[in-house]
């Protein structure tokens, strides 16, 4: 996924500021008095988390589309499409063909057999304290990463949209992003999380199909027309593969590799899964994933258009040539269709994006510290549920800070958000796929090959990538005169793929069989004859709040 | 983990005799059916659509009508088939693990599998 997104936009702006503000600051007023609504019910561990698992099947697939379409996918998909086009048109592939895992392999056997996190089922039948504490860290270390990206990304489209330029003005808007996301996550928990998502993707979606429309209208609603117009302005190889990825024989690897980790990936990432424990019952989450499939899939093919549409409408060179780069492709063509009000609804969606899905990862990292660190690991299970949520509240505040802080860091630091996304992808299909399918589906799976398949996953995973060229050595743009790596003057990849996934995802399968394979300890037969018989029939899944 | 007073209500044995049960043998094998040969086959034709993006360039651009070409009309069959098989697992699961999934949770919730050795097909 380079170039998605890159946070060092340099300072000029386009349209109205003031009304990209404003437009945004209509959409914190709305959903803060949502937010306030929604806290009236939030007593126990069960509200704080999982929303008292009240969330309807349809509700809960707004809110999955809304924590998925994150600004990398809104942007970044559409911009990719707009500067390399076809390339661009794979990710979004990827990144919709990976709800079929969580689909038919994932989401009902989970909520049928968790409660609040995804260590819940990962320790479900092996020696808690160990498999609970890696499935906790590598939470944090997926949570952390992605949420790294949007905050980031949020300093950056700023730079764009607001006009606000300069470090300290970007630190300020990380900083503003970061306290009202920790303030959503206090004061609406789960439930109030869930309603930001959801009005953030209605209006997302809504947004996207007015573009779609205008950019069809333009073109006679003629598919042909529309690429035809795109080929003009970009040159016949954006409607072809290979404008980004085919240029040598490692760019072609990168890209299988980046697409394994997508279409692995998403059924791995824990703020995913936890949406799946706040609807009533399993039927309600298949239920949401079908309609989150329904989503995201129509948005992606908005966003074709929407690519296309900028490539032609606006022109490729434009595009580069703007503060945000590849990202500013969507944000420009609606300025080019609408002027400034379009441009400002687009905007203030944006900001909504980001805010959204920052809010639905500290929630789910918090959750994991609070319920699989403090309650089951230090205090062995022994802690009360109100004393669990308040050191998940207290957890949100440091997480949230963390992120700020190392946000910050990222947005000056120029810091490429997207491989932060990316690595993301890689490390939950890295670490947690292969220990989710094994737990659920191989009855001599055991604790030694869950811990062997998530350290070694995360272990390869992030080595790989501080030895690749995202880190170190990757070859210096002649335009820009920098290299597109992390660190600029020095060189110690030996590492040859910006995505690790094509050697961490197998490595990681194969550890998990061959920790089990060796393990000296027997699998507990009648935690997993617990585990398939619930995953199946659903007895004793845990049961929506009555208020 | 502390589960709550109603999971504590089935006894290992039950949910060994429920595992063992011929009805859990059908549900498994039913849901199986299903998930195990369609995930191999939508991975397997992602995977094949990716490396003929990659290798086969050429074929990829052929055009098949004004300038819409082969890998933009296979790349939309993927959302198709991602659309297709997400609603034939939803008719697949309505049909045919619903009805077992429920009457095994009820069977479980009324402790049928209790008893080890309980009478379901008495012999005459």
């Amino acid at each position: 996924m380079a170039d998605l997104l890159a946070a060092d936009a340099p300072a000029a702006t386009i349209g109205e500021p003031a009304i990209n503000i404003s437009i945004f600051g209509v959409f914190v007023l709305i959903t803060l008095v949502i937010t306030f609504r929604a806290s009236r019910n939030n007593k126990s561990a069960a509200d704080f988390y999982a929303a008292g698992r009240n969330i309807s099947g349809t509700q809960n697939g707004l809110a999955i589309a809304g924590d998925y379409l994150s600004a990398a996918s809104f942007l970044g998909i559409a911009g990719a499409i707009a500067v390399y086009g076809y390339d661009g048109f794979l990710y979004s592939i990827g990144f919709l063909v990976a709800w079929l895992v969580a689909l038919l392999l994932v989401a009902e056997l989970l909520r049928n057999t968790a409660r609040f996190t995804m260590a819940d089922v990962l320790a479900f039948r092996m020696r808690q304290g160990p498999v609970r504490t890696a499935a906790a860290i590598s939470t944090l270390v997926v949570s952390l990463f992605y949420l790294l990206a949007q905050m980031a990304g949020a300093g950056g489209l700023v730079t764009l949209l607001l006009g606000v330029s300069g470090e300290a003005a970007q630190a300020v808007t990380v900083v503003v992003v970061g306290a009202l996301m920790i303030f959503y996550v206090l004061v609406g928990g789960m439930r109030g999380t869930t309603y930001v998502q959801v009005i953030k993707a209605s209006l997302l979606i809504i947004g996207a199909l007015v573009m779609t429309v205008w950019v069809l209208a333009e073109y006679g609603f003629n598919l042909s027309s529309l690429i035809g117009g795109a080929i003009e302005s970009g040159g016949q190889a954006v409607a072809e593969p290979g404008a980004q990825y085919g240029l040598t024989n490692v760019t072609k690897l990168d890209f299988i590799s980046l697409g394994l980790a997508l279409v692995l990936g998403t059924a791995g990432l824990p703020h995913v899964l936890m949406r799946f424990y706040t609807v009533p019952t399993a039927k309600d989450a298949r239920k949401s994933v079908v309609v989150a499939i329904w989503l995201i899939g129509i948005f992606y093919i908005f966003s074709l258009v929407i690519g296309y549409g900028a490539g032609a409408l606006v022109g490729k060179e434009e595009i580069l040539a703007a503060p945000g780069a590849v990202n500013a492709a969507a944000p420009l063509l609606a300025f080019e269709l609408g002027g400034t009000a379009l441009l400002g609804i687009i905007s203030g969606v944006a900001f909504a994006t980001i805010l959204a899905v920052v809010a639905g990862l500290t929630i789910t990292a918090s959750a994991s510290f609070a319920h699989d660190i403090y309650a089951s690991v230090i205090k062995r299970g022994q802690a009360s549920p109100d004393s669990e949520v308040k050191v998940a509240r207290v957890a949100a505040i440091v997480i949230g800070a963390v992120a700020i802080g190392l946000g910050i860091l990222a947005l000056q630091a120029g810091l490429n958000i997207a491989f932060l996304v990316a690595l993301a992808f890689a490390v939950a299909a890295s670490a947690n796929l292969p220990t989710i399918l094994y737990t659920l589906f191989w009855k001599d799976f055991t604790t030694q090959g869950a811990l062997w398949s998530i350290y070694g996953g995360l272990i390869a995973c992030v080595t790989l990538i501080i030895f690749s060229p995202v880190v170190s050595g990757a070859a210096v743009n002649p335009t820009t005169g920098k290299s597109t790596s992390l660190f600029q003057d020095v060189d110690f990849h030996w590492f040859p793929l910006n995505n690790p996934g094509l050697v961490s995802i197998p490595l990681s399968f194969f550890l998990g069989w061959l920790g089990t394979k060796l393990s000296k300890e027997r699998p507990d037969v009648d935690k997993y004859a617990e585990l398939e018989v619930r995953s199946l029939t659903g007895i004793g899944a845990e049961k929506a709040v009555q208020h | 983990m502390t589960p709550p007073t109603d999971r504590k209500l089935l006894t290992p044995e039950e949910y060994r005799q429920a595992q063992d049960s011929p009805e859990f043998t059908e549900l498994r094998r039913r849901f199986r059916s299903f998930a195990v040969p369609m995930t191999v086959a939508f991975l397997a034709w992602y995977l094949l659509y990716v490396l003929l993006s990659t290798y086969a360039h050429d074929f990829m651009a052929t055009k098949v009508f004004g300038n819409v070409n082969i890998g933009i009309l296979l790349g939309l069959a993927q959302f198709v088939t991602t659309f297709l098989i997400t609603q034939l697992y939803v008719r697949h699961a309505g049909r045919s693990t619903d009805p077992v999934a429920d009457e095994m949770r009820n069977r479980l919730e009324s402790h049928q599998y209790a008893t080890p050795n309980r009478e379901e097909f008495p012999r005459g």
